[in-house]
């Protein structure tokens, strides 16, 4: 498994691989909407929650097609379902390997661009929270939609439309809790909830996920 | 000890097994069976078995394309599968890998048994060649990739990468993951593609070496391999019946 793990990161980070992907996305999405939106920080304070939160959700939606469609072309896939390596933990792992490559790295720039977005000081720490809590869920749901699209070309119009309604609950609970955090309020009932259904997410959809791969190797 | 195979026989074949502890004698069901792939468990390579097939019906997506396929590989023994492009050499040699349910019949062994080589060679261009056989090295627990390297000639190339490699290098590559794997039965499809006279002698020796140690392969090919004591198997034989309308070129659209 642990091999399995390191040969993806290595991937992700050598010549061609999507590490730096979402990253970047998000990363001009945060520059972009201050000069769109105007200088008014008042404006952008208040709005700053959601367009961060909105744009880790489209950022973790760009690599998704990514995840099995490459091992699925080469062979690889069929390999790896063959190998003594159960499908529940290769689709865990690409999973904690998407998190690796994509929700970690914007868990940890999301304090220094939310300064860019005026950001009150007192929502940085629930919104790096949130997006730590959050995002292996954005994760673990997008594997089980890549899983579900392995097959297709052209898959990735497919995977947003599927994923991105199971991303909904993740997006509300994480920009309120960023919200309430930045209007002094306590944040800490949507935490709960979005680190429940990250928790239920990681524990379950590893199952449906491995499910989704045997159908569509068939 | 020659090779049976049975049309559509009833016959019960036993599983001859010296180390009845490390083979777990378990046949797979069909179709009801929706684990094609149980749990990891070390297969056991060097103990003696035979490998049958009773009355198997193979699918390719919703058709089905194979019926009454019933063989017999004993250890030591090479199975050619012969057949026209689309006949289902692929179908079957995906069903007996456990990447398909069987349709109908049993399966002898189980999944962990079989070694698969697709005809995609299932490399990483960014990779380098020792890094890809230390990777399923790891994956399959295996001892160490220097034996492996050089019996397909891969040493001098270890640090080169995937994506610098000739078609037949590759080939040889992805060959070499099978001696990894430490299974009993490989199940080769289009293993020559690509490679060079010298390089099929090379992979010649080494399914024998594979065969001598007790192993078992089952090969689809199209070109004589020269493995002493192997038998032909012609699938041709055992095409379903509802399946007249298979467009002949389904075999390599679906891979």
């Amino acid at each position: 498994m642990i091999a399995l793990l390191r040969r993806d990161l290595a991937l992700a980070i050598r010549a061609g691989g999507g590490f730096g992907l979402g990253l970047a996305f998000f990363l001009i999405l945060c520059i972009l909407v201050p000069f769109g939106v105007g200088a008014d920080s008042a404006i952008l304070a208040r709005i700053a929650p959601g367009i961060l939160w909105v744009g880790a959700l489209l950022a973790c939606l760009l690599s998704l097609d990514r995840i099995f469609q490459l091992d699925f072309e080469d062979g690889t896939l069929d390999l790896l379902a063959t190998s003594p390596l159960p499908l529940e933990a290769t689709a865990t792992i690409k999973s904690l390997a998407h998190w690796i490559t994509t929700g970690l790295p914007l868990t940890l720039t999301a304090a220094p661009l939310g300064q860019l977005m005026n950001l009150p000081p007192q929502a940085t720490p629930w919104l790096v929270a949130g997006l730590a809590l959050g995002t292996p869920a954005l994760s673990v749901i997008g594997t089980f939609g890549a899983a579900l699209t392995v097959g297709l070309k052209r898959g990735g119009l497919l995977i947003s439309l599927l994923v991105l309604p199971l991303y909904m609950p993740t997006l509300l609970f994480g920009a309120e809790a960023a919200r309430r955090g930045a209007d002094g309020l306590d944040p800490t009932t949507p935490l709960l909830l979005m680190t429940g259904i990250s928790a239920g997410c990681v524990a379950l959809l590893p199952f449906a996920t491995a499910a989704a791969l045997r159908m569509n190797l068939r | 000890m020659p090779l049976l195979y049975r049309l559509g026989s009833a016959g019960i074949k036993s599983i001859s097994c010296y180390n009845v502890y490390h083979c777990i004698q378990k046949s797979r069901p069909a179709a009801k069976n929706t684990e094609a792939f149980p749990v990891a468990r070390q297969s056991a390579k060097r103990c003696r078995m035979e490998f049958s097939v009773q009355d198997l019906a193979c699918r390719r997506g919703d058709r089905t394309v194979l019926s009454g396929v019933s063989f017999t590989v004993p250890a030591g023994q090479a199975l050619i599968l012969r057949g026209a492009n689309g006949s289902g050499k692929t179908t079957l040699l995906r069903c007996l890998a456990g990447l398909t349910a069987p349709a109908a019949g049993t399966v002898s062994f189980e999944a962990d048994d079989v070694a698969y080589g697709a005809h995609t060679d299932g490399l990483k261009a960014q990779m380098s060649v020792e890094e890809t056989l230390d990777f399923w090295r790891q994956i399959y627990g295996a001892q160490s990739i220097a034996e492996t390297a050089k019996a397909f000639e891969l040493s001098p190339l270890m640090s080169r990468r995937t994506a610098n490699l000739s078609a037949g290098q590759k080939r040889r590559l992805s060959l070499a993951r099978l001696m990894l794997t430490g299974r009993a039965l490989w199940a080769l499809d289009e293993p020559t593609v690509s490679l060079d006279a010298q390089a099929v002698a090379q992979f010649a020796t080494a399914v024998s070496s594979h065969l001598s140690t007790g192993g078992a392969a089952i090969i689809a090919t199209h070109i004589d391999l020269g493995l002493t004591g192997a038998v032909t198997l012609d699938v041709t034989q055992f095409k379903a019946p509802q399946s007249a309308e298979i467009d002949p070129f389904l075999d390599e659209a679906l891979l």
